[in-house]
């Protein structure tokens, strides 16, 4: 049964690894004895019988005192033995004993020291098992459209960084037509908050950089993922001048294949009255509806073809008319989504 | 390999090569994995760890019975190793079988910082074997572990690129569409099996991708035993060796009675020691598939070098189920798990209405009518607060159930429930009180924690008397497995079966399940609890545990 071994195993590997293993095949160091009795694994394979462990004995209540009926084993089933736990039989939940909020409060002080210790525990314990920052930068729409015999163009990026509970989030969106100045563009910067699994609540303030006669804005708004995988962000604007306005944007991923994916998305603008300046009605002013098809080469970087329909309504589109603009369009989009 | 009382190891920084390609790693005396620590049961051992980086380190000795202030978790047994320093670890050893050690400093853990640690019985070793092989199983991405969990923050599934989709493979999109329309209404992601995948791991075995094919000598006929550790940061497998059946006759360190199986699945941190007698004069293929399919690690078992078999394809990538879902009994046909699910609503479960038997046919329907995170369910120690996205209606014991992704396998698949202590666990004294740990989280977010708070949160520690008996309830209130790791200690997973509880170190709590676990306070300290997947431990999934009075440390 002892036959000497062969050689350690995994010679000649195949890769030339500067720094690695070539495995850890190896003799056991100490072959055991003769083998006299007989083994488990013998006797799992049929090859013997393993002679029946003995009943334990509970040592609360000896056989000779249960006997006397002073007292139950709590192993009474001898097929029980060597003793499987039962599932169902637990003892109540209970708080700890009194001695178990005994001694110091933490052990390692006593050995290492409570200065040197506590600031491990602050600095390396908290920070290395949940206290992590992170952010992102997402440019969810980068694209050129076409329509009506115009070109233009549109972006939509937002950034944030933070902790899970606490986040600073930079937003982004503007649009124009090549050859002209700068239709409209934003930022805002938030705080926000989560405020249930799916859902954050952003606090914060937009500027308009274009129209620069624009208004600031006070910004509330919940951004996050609905049922059935609805990305949603809602925010409501106030201007320093006391108007009310609204945004709604919701969109959806529908994977055609894991890098292939759909996206609709819909766009509502609303405003609380009317907005001479802006030329802004009250009610529903503008519904964007895009659909784009991207091609995720990884996940961070998919461009993307799409539609859109644009449709202003109401006192806006009234306003829009009197310009001389279209009420509605339709372009087609060319366009890049990434983030890092 | 190392052995002897005293023992160097120097942590540093090397290029590891794989598939081609160059990366930095964290290794130990140059090597990845680390070498292969070899003790003797009853020797005094001095570890002196030299730190070579320009961070602090330290070294966590993953199984083993010592003091607290040598377990090797800053913050918790000891400060940690700065720069240059060399801190020396000194302890009897008290116990046998297969461990592995570890960085606990850090994401150090993933770049390569582990190891093998394999202790001789001081008299005879109740295994017989004719030769051994450690195998360690990891995980390798040429991301920096920062990256990696700044994905999951960014987006909890952006490592999973085998989702449900329109035009998918037939065999991975069994869903119907009102099972769909019911996940899409969770927000939930039944493909979301294992947050970094395939997609950027390389699987490994012994620092080897597959290509290389690592190869572990046998003789037909011989005994041939495999130390297999799962030393991943998140990486759970499915091990087998197609034509070789394996007998499993140690789990955790501790020997088992032996139980042959065509196929086990191996947590991370847990170890699983088995036997196998390949009969031919030709090469097997040792198959770790990852848990969700998307990558495999392999080795071939051959009589000589250069010798190679056939590597299996992955098979379909698995969905989760409602029983994943914390829906108990519940299980459907959908799944194909009807089997499972009757066997696993056993009458005294449903009577205590921890699950519902039969009627497969209304159970959908039924599980829509639960709320998925209803506080109601958990005591008001559980702060059910953003980082929860689900509690669990109805979770069950599953410690005998098959693996996720191996009910319906043809072939005999381990459970714990198989699992039967060679030698009985010393203390025979039935628990005294229980103690419920909620595994909790949100998959979007990736938060996880134990009772809905992170460790950083400033948790009140769990605390033990010492000698304390205790059964505790780990409860699964997520759709992913957790393997909990306790430190310091040995625990008997309480299966309720005839033939005894395992004994381990790490127990994997299986989705939307039960876990629970008869414990022996008798370690007085800190210990670190925690996940051993490492993201979600780096999340917070952590706790201390305070073994108290300390009284001179015992030992």
């Amino acid at each position: 049964m002892r036959a000497p071994l062969l050689l350690a195993a995994a010679l000649g590997l195949a890769t030339p690894v500067l720094a690695q293993h070539a495995g850890h095949g190896a003799p056991p160091p100490e072959p055991p004895a003769e083998i006299s009795t007989c083994e488990p694994e013998h006797a799992a394979m049929g090859h013997c019988s393993l002679a029946p462990t003995a009943d334990p004995v509970d040592p609360n209540c000896p056989p000779e005192h249960a006997a006397m009926g002073h007292c139950t084993p709590t192993r009474a089933d001898s097929e029980d033995a060597p003793g499987g736990s039962d599932p169902v039989q637990a003892p109540p939940v209970a708080p700890p004993p009194a001695e178990a909020f005994s001694g110091p409060a933490h052990a390692a002080d006593a050995v290492f020291g409570a200065a040197t210790m506590g600031r491990v525990r602050s600095d390396v314990l908290i920070e290395e098992h949940g206290g992590m920052r992170t952010g992102r930068v997402l440019i969810d729409r980068l694209e050129v459209s076409y329509g009506d015999g115009s070109d233009g163009y549109a972006w939509e990026a937002d950034a944030w960084y933070g902790s899970d509970y606490n986040r600073l989030w930079f937003k982004t969106e503007g649009e124009g037509e090549f050859g002209h100045d700068i239709e409209a563009a934003e930022i805002q910067l938030l705080w926000s908050r989560p405020v249930t699994p799916f859902f954050d609540l952003q606090a914060g303030v937009r500027h308009d950089i274009e129209p620069d006669t624009g208004p600031a804005h006070l910004v509330l708004g919940i951004q996050g993922l609905a049922p059935y995988w609805f990305e949603v962000d809602a925010a409501a604007f106030l201007s320093d001048e006391g108007d009310l306005t609204a945004r709604f944007e919701a969109e959806y991923d529908a994977r055609i294949t894991n890098q292939l994916i759909l996206q609709p998305h819909a766009e509502l603008e609303l405003s609380a009255g009317d907005i001479v300046e802006r030329e802004i009605g009250g009610g529903l002013s503008s519904v964007e509806l895009g659909l784009r098809l991207r091609y995720q080469f990884v996940p961070e970087f998919a461009p993307y073809v799409g539609v859109s329909y644009e449709r202003s309504f109401g006192g806006t589109a009234d306003y829009a008319r009197a310009r001389g603009d279209e009420v509605a369009a339709w372009r087609v989009l060319v366009g890049l989504r990434t983030w890092f | 390999m190392l052995s002897g009382e005293d023992i160097r190891l120097r942590v540093g920084h090397s290029i590891y090569r794989v598939g081609g390609r160059e990366g930095h790693a964290i290794t130990i005396n140059g090597v990845l994995p680390a070498p292969l620590i070899r003790l003797r049961e009853g020797q005094r051992v001095r570890l002196h760890v030299e730190n070579g980086l320009d961070e602090d380190t330290s070294i966590h000795w993953h199984g083993l019975i010592l003091p607290f202030h040598m377990d090797g978790v800053p913050g918790i047994s000891f400060p940690g190793i700065a720069p240059g320093e060399t801190f020396t670890y000194e302890f009897p050893v008290l116990q046998n079988g297969t461990y592995w050690y570890h960085s606990h400093s850090g994401l150090q853990e993933q770049l390569g910082h582990y190891g093998p640690l394999v202790i001789d019985p001081q008299g005879q070793d109740p295994v017989a074997y004719d030769r051994e092989h450690v195998i360690v199983l990891s995980d390798w991405t040429f991301l920096h572990p920062h990256q990696v969990i700044g994905k999951l923050k960014q987006e909890g599934g952006y490592f999973n690129r085998q989702r449900l989709a329109m035009l998918g493979d037939p065999a991975e999109n069994t869903m119907s569409a009102e099972d769909r329309r019911m996940w899409g209404a969770m927000r939930m992601d039944p493909t979301d099996i294992a947050d970094v995948t395939g997609s950027t791991y390389t699987y490994l075995i012994n620092g080897h991708g597959p290509d290389d094919n690592w190869t572990a000598l046998f003789r037909p006929g011989e005994r041939v035993r495999l130390r297999i550790i799962n030393a991943s940061a998140m990486s759970i497998f499915n091990i087998r060796i197609p034509g070789l059946p394996v007998t499993v006759v140690q789990a955790d360190g501790q020997n088992v009675r032996p139980v042959e199986v065509d196929e086990f699945q191996i947590s991370v941190a847990e170890t699983y020691d088995v036997i196998v007698s390949p009969p031919d004069d030709r090469a097997y293929t040792f198959v770790a598939e990852s848990i969700d399919r998307s990558g495999l690690a392999r080795a071939t078992l051959a009589p000589r070098l250069g010798m190679s078999a056939e590597v299996p394809p992955l098979r379909p990538r698995p969905l989760l189920s409602m029983r994943d879902m914390g829906m108990g009994g519940m299980d459907h046909g959908a799944m194909g798990h009807g089997s499972a699910a009757a066997a696993s609503c056993p009458p005294e479960h449903a009577a205590m209405g921890h699950c519902t038997p039969g009627d497969a046919g209304a159970d959908a329907e039924q599980a829509m009518s639960h709320d998925m995170r209803d506080p109601s369910l958990v005591p008001s120690t559980v702060t059910v607060g953003v980082g929860v996205d689900m509690i669990a209606p109805m979770p069950v014991d599953r410690t005998g159930d098959r693996p996720l992704g191996l009910e319906d396998e043809p072939h005999r698949v381990l459970t714990y429930h198989d699992l039967a202590p060679l030698t009985p666990f010393p203390d025979k004294r039935p628990p005294t009180r229980s103690v419920d740990i909620h595994l909790t989280g949100n998959m979007e977010r990736f938060m996880w924690s134990f009772d809905g708070r992170t460790l950083n949160e400033g948790t009140e520690p769990i605390r033990f008397a010492r000698n304390e008996r205790v059964r505790v309830n780990l409860i699964n209130n997520s759709m992913m497995n957790h393997p909990i790791h306790l430190h310091g200690h040995f625990f008997e997973v309480v299966t309720g079966q005839a033939h005894g509880d395992p004994i381990k170190h790490t127990v994997n709590v299986m989705p939307g399940g039960i876990a629970s676990f008869n414990l022996t306070a008798d370690a007085p300290g800190d210990w670190a609890f925690h996940c051993h997947l490492l993201y979600h431990m780096h999340a917070g999934m952590m706790n201390v545990v305070t073994v108290r009075p300390l009284d001179g440390e015992g030992r």
